[in-house]
């Protein structure tokens, strides 16, 4: 008890605790949307596709602020999924080859440039592989603002077009002849996922970065059918294992933090998917076995197909 | 052998024998798996290690090699439930298994040459240092033969299941009305896929094997319609991507695996732009000839409907068209 006492009162914590709670809050918000319009893993890509822009940005601007990074990997993200989108649109390739190949590509490009980085003199690139695993605790209070900002819009936007958004996510076909431009739309949609990629990738690194979006997103689905209660969930598990994560990580010593948050949400995940009701595994399991009873007293001799 | 000739043989015999799994990856729309197996195989080798304390075992490839077809297992369970799609199935399981890697590493690990750096982005530099000596005569680096052993499984494996994998790529509902197991045929080509990905990532690290084993297919698939072009086109365009990428990383000084990743989206980009059939270009083109074609013909009928008719008859006239036509 002591030690978590103790732990509360630590800086660090508090705000290594506070990044990675806004950062599971926003990726649960945008995870959402992303889950429902069957784009899981476009977070995947994006993030991979992220690490060339950084060391662009690193090796044009010379400077290695976060703001600064963080904005070569937004821009090189979005030009990843604009690609992936225009090969899909006019060539007979379909959606999961293009992501694996941008990604990829885009991937080994970053590669490409951090060799090329480490070998230009008097420069400290120390810091740009942190963005590969993700560093948690080098989290600043700068940072923690600037993630606060991207939330506070990211939220904002999804409250203001709550219901172009729902329509589109469910029936893009009818939004469309309602007049609403599904383009337009799937752009600002698109650009909002990016951005919260974008803005986890310090705390859990490009490679687990996809979990943070879709695993909060999958949770909620099985305890509801509504979409409110769906996002305001999955914010919820994002949020608790983000801190409980980070918890976890300073209490034992040499746990990573990043994968320690992907575990956590992982658990809450299995519970899910096994125990949601109406919707989880047991629940169906015992239906199963309600029905077979049911059949068996009522009908006698029938024999029950078993499926 | 001179190393870099060396480096350059491995690269293509790795790029060649990526490829061909892969061609049906494409076909099967299962191209993500194939980075998620690269993932997990983290957890196979981290596993067989703990078991055998020696990173040189055959045991971590082993491991390795059934993490990735326990990983397929998973997804597949996962998304059977009905309760989530297969995407989303994928992107749970693979940050799981590579979060505990992670985890495993970081904690029992430290002291011992296992990091992270080296599985995922891998170092073909190093590759001709390991030497494959018997009875005292050296016969040329060790990966040369580990991946010539699994260029020749895929290759065999392919021709002998050639029609199985033909038709299920193609049409799984017949092939499986004709009596092939579906559940075999797949399962038996993702071993294969994460065989090859365990065998590969040595050489170019875990990450880029998605670039060897999605690029070439996926190229080849926009330039022909046969399967078996396909297979050849994916193997040649894998061998030149190999040895352009490392010409450039010799030339630039940087990452080898890296740059043979970006060769590859550099011939997809080109093939993408000017592909024959279903490039870009061609694609565009095609269009606006239907378009024209299509106007054409509006216009036919435009002045067809008009003619015999007396009291629209100005309104096919030269003069009258470019009013009515709109």
């Amino acid at each position: 008890m002591t030690a978590i006492l103790s732990l509360l009162n630590d800086y660090t914590f508090q705000t290594v605790a506070l990044g990675s709670g806004l950062l599971g809050l926003i990726s649960g918000v945008m995870g959402s949307f992303a889950v429902l319009r069957k784009q899981s893993l476009l977070g995947d890509g994006v993030s991979h596709s992220a690490l060339p822009g950084v060391a662009i940005a690193f090796i044009l601007l010379s400077s290695k602020n976060t703001e600064v990074l963080l904005l070569g990997a937004l821009l090189s993200g979005l030009l990843a999924t604009l690609f992936i989108i225009t090969i899909v649109r006019h060539s007979r390739i379909k959606f999961d080859g293009a992501l694996a190949l941008v990604m990829s590509v885009f991937f080994g490009l970053g590669l490409v440039l951090l060799t090329y980085v480490q070998k230009i003199p008097n420069s400290n690139q120390a810091g740009l592989k942190r963005f590969i695993f993700g560093q948690a605790s080098t989290l600043l209070s700068r940072d923690i603002f600037l993630m606060s900002i991207c939330g506070f819009i990211l939220l904002s936007l999804v409250v203001l077009f709550w219901k172009e958004f729902k329509l589109f996510t469910f029936d893009s076909d009818y939004a469309k002849s309602l007049g609403f431009s599904p383009k337009k739309l799937n752009l600002l949609l698109s650009l909002m996922i990016v951005l919260a990629i974008i803005i986890g990738l310090q705390t859990v690194g490009v490679i687990l970065m996809s979990a943070m979006l879709i695993t909060p997103a999958v949770a909620a689905r099985q305890w509801t059918n509504k979409l409110w209660a769906m996002v305001f969930l999955s914010s919820c598990f994002g949020a608790v294992s983000g801190v409980v994560g980070t918890a976890a990580s300073s209490m034992i010593p040499k746990l990573p933090t990043g994968p320690s948050i992907v575990v956590c949400i992982s658990i809450i995940v299995i519970i899910s998917i096994l125990a949601a009701p109406g919707r989880g595994i047991l629940h169906r399991m015992y239906r199963h076995r309600k029905n077979r009873l049911l059949y068996k007293l009522e009908g006698g001799q029938i024999n029950v197909p078993t499926i | 052998m001179s190393p870099q000739f060396e480096i350059q043989l491995i690269a293509v015999i790795v790029a060649v024998a990526c490829s061909l799994p892969g061609v049906f990856l494409v076909l099967r729309k299962m191209s993500m798996m194939s980075d998620s197996i690269t993932h997990t195989i983290l957890l196979g080798i981290v596993l067989g290690f703990f078991m055998t304390h020696n990173l040189s075992s055959p045991i971590l490839i082993l491991g390795a090699a059934l993490m990735g077809v326990i990983t397929v297992w998973l997804t597949e369970t996962l998304s059977r439930t009905r309760l989530l799609a297969e995407d989303a199935a994928i992107g749970i399981v693979f940050p799981l298994l590579f979060s505990i890697a992670i985890i495993l590493i970081t904690r029992y690990a430290g002291s011992v040459h296992l990091d992270t750096d080296s599985v995922l982005l891998g170092e073909l530099a190093f590759a001709p240092f390991d030497r494959m000596i018997i009875g005292g005569v050296d016969i040329g680096a060790k990966a040369i033969y580990t991946t010539g052993i699994l260029l020749l499984i895929n290759v065999t494996a392919i021709i002998v299941f050639f029609k199985e994998l033909e038709i299920s790529a193609f049409d799984p509902i017949l092939s499986a009305l004709l009596g092939f197991s579906p559940a075999l045929i797949h399962y038996g080509l993702m071993t294969c896929v994460s065989l090859t990905t365990v065998g590969a990532f040595q050489a170019v690290g875990s990450i880029l094997v998605v670039a060897f084993m999605i690029g070439p297919p996926i190229t080849a698939y926009l330039l022909t319609d046969s399967l078996k072009y396909m297979l050849l086109l994916s193997a040649l365009i894998g061998a030149a991507n190999a040895i352009l990428g490392y010409q450039a990383a010799a030339f630039f000084d940087v990452s080898i695996a890296g740059s043979m990743a970006v060769m590859t989206g550099l011939t997809f980009l080109l093939v993408f732009i000017f592909a024959p059939h279903h490039g870009f270009v061609s694609t565009l083109r095609r269009r606006n000839q239907l378009k024209l074609e299509f106007a054409k013909m509006t216009f036919l009928f435009h002045i067809y409907n008009q003619e015999g008719n007396e009291r629209n008859d100005c309104k096919a006239s030269v003069d009258e068209i470019q009013t009515h036509s709109h």
